[in-house]
Formats: C-alpha cells, structure tokens, sequence
C-alpha cells in the first residue's frame, strides 16, 4: 500500500525536476540594450582586424539579400524544415545590432542567444563561432558596429511546427554546442592550428561541406564528408585525393582566394562569394586553411572505372548523340579542345572537373542552367547561362554528353528527372 | 532539313543541325541584323528572340529550337516606319559603332513583350549581358525607360539605390 502511495509522487518530483531544468536550459536573460557606439569608440587597428574577421566567416554572404545593402539581412536561406531569412547586423538601433553591447554580441556567436534572449537558429553557425578568440570577436563587433546603419527588417521565417517555437532549439544545443574556445593541438605547428581554428571556428566550412542529419546537426564522424547547400553539393573536403588530379596545398589556396585552381575549376553557386570574401584576407590565414584542409584527407577506395564496353555503349546513347550536337554549338567555343580559353589563364579542361566527375550530376546541372554571372569589374570567371534556353531534356542531353566525353566514371543515371526537381528547387527559393 | 520559323515566315534548311542559329540567320536568311561579336556568349550582339528569351543566337544549335519561334530586329519595324524601341534608340541617339544595337534592342523587347512597365533595377538586370564597347549605356538605357514609361536617368538614380 505504502509503495503505491510513493510511486506519483516519485513520478511527479521527476516531471518537476525535467521541468526545472528544462526552463533553466531554454530561458536567457535579456541583456540591457546600449546607445549605438559612436564610429570613434573603436580605434582603426581593432576596425581594420574586424574587416579580416568578417571576410574570413563570410558575414557578408549571408547577411546580405540579392541587391540589398551589406549586412542588412532579409536573404532566404531555405532549410529542410524552412525559409529561413537572415538578420540585419548593421548598427541601426531598431532594426539592427545597434542596441547590442559586446557582452550580448559575444554570447550571440559563443552560445547562439540574440541580445533580447531568444534563442538564435543554427542556420547562424554560432556552433563554430563558438571557437573563435575574444580578441577576434571584439574585432568583429568594432567592424560591425562602424557599417552605416541600415533601417530593414527581414521577414518572418517560414519554419514548420514545432521548430517555429524558439526555446526547443535548448534542445538541439545540448546535442550540437561545445561552446568554448578549443586547446591547441601540440603535436602540430602553429600553421596546422591557425588553420584549424579558421575551418572549424570562424570559418565555418563544415556548416556546408558536413551532411547532415535528421534535425539539422552536423552528421557526428562525417565532418566534411560534403553536404548540400543552396541546391548545390558541397564536395566533401575529406576526400581531395579523390579528383582525377589530387588537390595541393598551393592549389587549394590559389582556388579560395580567386575562384579558380588550374587543374580543378571554378568557383560557382554558394562558393563563389565566399572566394571573393577570400580574396581581401592575407595570404598567411587561407594557406594556413589548405593546410589544415589537407590534412584532413581520408584514404580513398580504388576508382572504379567504368569498363571500356560501357563507356563506349554509354557515348552510343541517344542522349549523349544528342548532347554532342548541343555541345558543338554551345560549349565547345570555350570546352572544346582547341578553343583559346583552354590556353589561357589555367582554365582547365572539363575532363579535371570537380562537377564533371562528381558522383552525380547536380553540379553540372547547377552550372549549366545559372552559369556564373558578370560580377562588375571583378569578373574573373563568366558562363552564359542556358536555363532560359534549353528544355530539362536537353540540358541532360548536354550534362550526360559532357560526363561521357570527359569522366572516366560511370554515367549518372536519372539526368533529367534531376534537371526537372533541380530547377522546382530553384524556383522556390 | 530543319524547319525554322523565322519573323513569322517558315523555313526548311538542309544544313548541319549543330550550326548555331545566327550562322543561318545571316548566311542562309540573309538577316544581317544580328551580329558575330565574340562567339563565345559574352557580348550580346548576336542576341535575338527565340520562344519568349532573349537568347544568345551564337551559342545555340538549329536543332535545340524546336517549333520556338525566332525574332530577329528586322520584324520590329523598317528604317521608314521603325518600331517603338527602334524609334526611341533613333531619337535618343543610342548608337555610336551600332555594332551592339540590334542585340540590344532585342534584349530590351523580351522584357517588354513579358513585362511592359519593369522597374528601373529589373531594367538593369534585365539588360545587364550585353555590352557596348563605345560606352552608350546611359542612352541605351534612357531609350528603354522612354518605351518603358520609368523615369529618366536622374529621377531613378534615386529609386535605383533602394
């Protein structure tokens, strides 16, 4: 009888205890907002150590819509679970950080609370922030709050039940955030470990190239295996042996800083502004990331070639003959063997592709339909775009043409099927 | 043969399905409107009409166009009776080479025939792949607000920040 009596009340204490601790986990306090800081209150070293700060965790690339001011926010960025748009980080004291102290910037990137205590989605990588020093963090700030403020509210998110609610992300933050800086590692230099902290911290590379799993974490032991952004993969950092030529040092750290590497390709879709972000930072930080970066390389199973009989039963296809003719008219000027841009500027072959050999097509398409546009004066790499031209057919006519033609590896199957959901993805964002 | 309609006139053509379109159009059709710039999709000139896009007719096969039908600056009007955007070109003294201008003016007319009143930064967008290499962008551009009804150039240097 005794038993009976104590058991609810067990229960009950557990329900209040989870209760207790669940409150605790999901409540932040609001940190007093302060008078935006005058341009003067920060000296020109920190602002100018802030402008490599922000350039090296690419701010700008998300925090910026398509034609809108820098760093005011408002850009879509479309998750599994939602649309998500990103803030305005100018100093304007209503709409921006203005009214954010350092203390509240600081807990923003080490812990993922805005200033007002809700709690920040992980679509901010606050989960590699986290690894960043004080001194660059106050770097940041001093950068930040001396952009001309920008009076813009970006939309309300888009998310589905329950993850519109902001206090369960407590949640997903006891399973994904370390927070804290990170020791050195001894055994290796000074190089390896700047590098580190630059990938993993501000950098945040993995938030791209890792997959991820079912709600939205970084897949644990699959850090760098690649992922998908943007409707574009994110090739696997872990696995550059892989190319048909294996990346460098030298290589690597030429591609971050002008969007192209000689025996690989260009820089297109989400990358392509990151490596203009990279361009402006010394050369001493993106070595120090190719380093690091290499030295995260897994060993590679065999390649397996497609044998010579299916390689060549493959080009007998009707959609490859198709492709060829595609090819000959809208490709081969620039691709073609004996075209001038093959000779110039260490534009690569399509057989060295990074999309061409990829294990699927989703890149080549990608490249295919946007092309890389004219970006002003700084143009270094520009595509026509055929999106608007070609039917979903012929653009995987062209894309299993180019794979035939140039990939020792097998075809992709399911080309057009992949063109038509590739282009429903692109619409909706 | 490939069959290809043409301003609204159909044509059949016995040649190699793989030569780009402007190729016909000039040799074949003797259309000399559209022009051989860089040959490579960079430039504009040889931009015409094909379904609803401005394409790159330097870039695309005969083969890839279909039952699509293609427009070039001859069907927009005549030197003695010019269409709207080629009367506003005129006037608004929009060539110095002209090499570019045919190209251009067919971009401008995809734009319109799907959306006649674009904002000053669609415009720009819009108009944004083809170039001029003697620098007339500004009446370039201030020919199409007029066909366009958007402001002219100083009114919409304001609105153009936003």
């Amino acid at each position: 009888m005794r038993r009976k009596s104590i058991l609810p009340a067990v229960a009950g204490l557990i329900v209040v205890a989870a209760l207790i601790i669940a409150g605790w986990l999901m409540w932040n306090p609001a940190i007093a907002p302060i008078q935006p800081p005058l341009a003067t209150a920060f000296d020109s070293q920190t602002r100018l150590a802030g402008a490599r700060v922000v350039a090296l965790g690419d701010c700008a690339v998300c925090h910026t819509a398509k034609g809108g001011q820098p760093f005011a926010g408002g850009l879509p960025l479309a998750t599994p679970f939602g649309t998500i748009y990103a803030t305005n980080i100018t100093p304007d004291a209503g709409t921006g950080i203005g009214g954010w102290s350092l203390q509240a910037f600081t807990r923003a990137l080490r812990h993922g609370v805005a200033r007002d205590g809700h709690l920040l989605y992980p679509a901010f990588p606050y989960i590699h922030f986290t690894r960043m020093s004080d001194r660059d963090i106050a770097a940041a700030y001093a950068y930040l709050m001396t952009r001309d403020p920008v009076s813009a509210s970006a939309p309300a998110n888009q998310l589905i039940f329950p993850l519109n609610f902001r206090p369960l992300l407590a949640f997903w933050n006891v399973l994904f955030l370390r927070p804290g800086e990170r020791p050195m590692d001894a055994s290796q230099d000074a190089e390896w470990n700047h590098g580190r902290l630059l990938v993993d911290g501000l950098g945040h590379c993995a938030s791209c190239h890792s997959p991820l799993n079912l709600i939205g974490g970084e897949k644990s032991g699959h850090a760098f295996g690649g992922g998908i952004v943007d409707g574009w993969e994110a090739p696997a950092l872990n696995a550059l042996g892989a190319a048909p030529k294996p990346w460098t040092e030298e290589q690597l750290a030429t591609y971050l800083r002008s969007g192209r590497a000689g025996e690989h390709g260009a820089a297109a879709g989400p990358m392509l502004p990151v490596t203009r972000d990279l361009a402006g930072v010394p050369q001493d930080d993106v070595n120090a990331i190719a380093r690091y970066i290499l030295s995260l390389q897994k060993p590679q199973p065999a390649e397996v070639k497609a044998s010579a009989d299916a390689a060549a039963n493959n080009r007998e296809s009707a959609s490859v003959q198709s492709g060829a003719v595609l090819f000959a008219a809208s490709c081969a000027q620039c691709h073609g063997p004996s075209a001038p841009m093959q000779s110039i500027g260490e534009r690569p072959t399509l057989a060295f592709s990074t999309a061409v050999n990829a294990s699927t097509p989703r890149n080549a398409i990608q490249m295919i339909l946007g092309g890389i546009t004219w970006q002003g004066e700084s143009t270094i790499n520009y595509m026509p775009a055929f999106g608007d031209v070609y039917s979903d057919r012929q653009i995987a006519d062209l894309a299993s043409y180019i794979r035939a033609s140039y990939s020792p590896r097998g075809p992709w199957n399911d080309v057009e099927a992949t063109v038509t959901k590739i282009r429903k993805e692109n619409q909706a964002r | 043969m490939i069959k290809l309609t043409v301003n609204g006139v159909q044509h059949a053509l016995d040649i190699d399905p793989s030569t780009p379109l402007l190729y016909a159009l000039r040799n074949d059709l003797h259309l000399h409107g559209a022009k051989f710039g860089c040959g490579l999709g960079q430039c504009g000139a040889c931009t015409v009409i094909v379904g609803d896009q401005a394409v790159f007719s330097c870039l695309i096969p005969l083969s890839s166009i279909g039952t699509r039908p293609v427009r070039t600056v001859e069907s927009l009007g005549t030197a003695e009776h010019p269409g709207p955007l080629q009367k506003s070109f005129i006037e608004h003294q929009a060539a110095q080479c002209g090499y570019c201008i045919a190209g251009m003016i067919m971009r401008a007319q995809a734009l319109l025939d799907r959306n006649p009143r674009p904002s000053e930064r669609e415009l720009r967008e819009h108009m944004e792949p083809n170039l001029c290499r003697c620098g007339t962008h500004m009446r370039i551009l201030a020919a199409i607000r007029e066909v366009a009804h958007l402001p002219s150039a100083d009114a919409a240097s304001n609105g153009g920040a936003q």
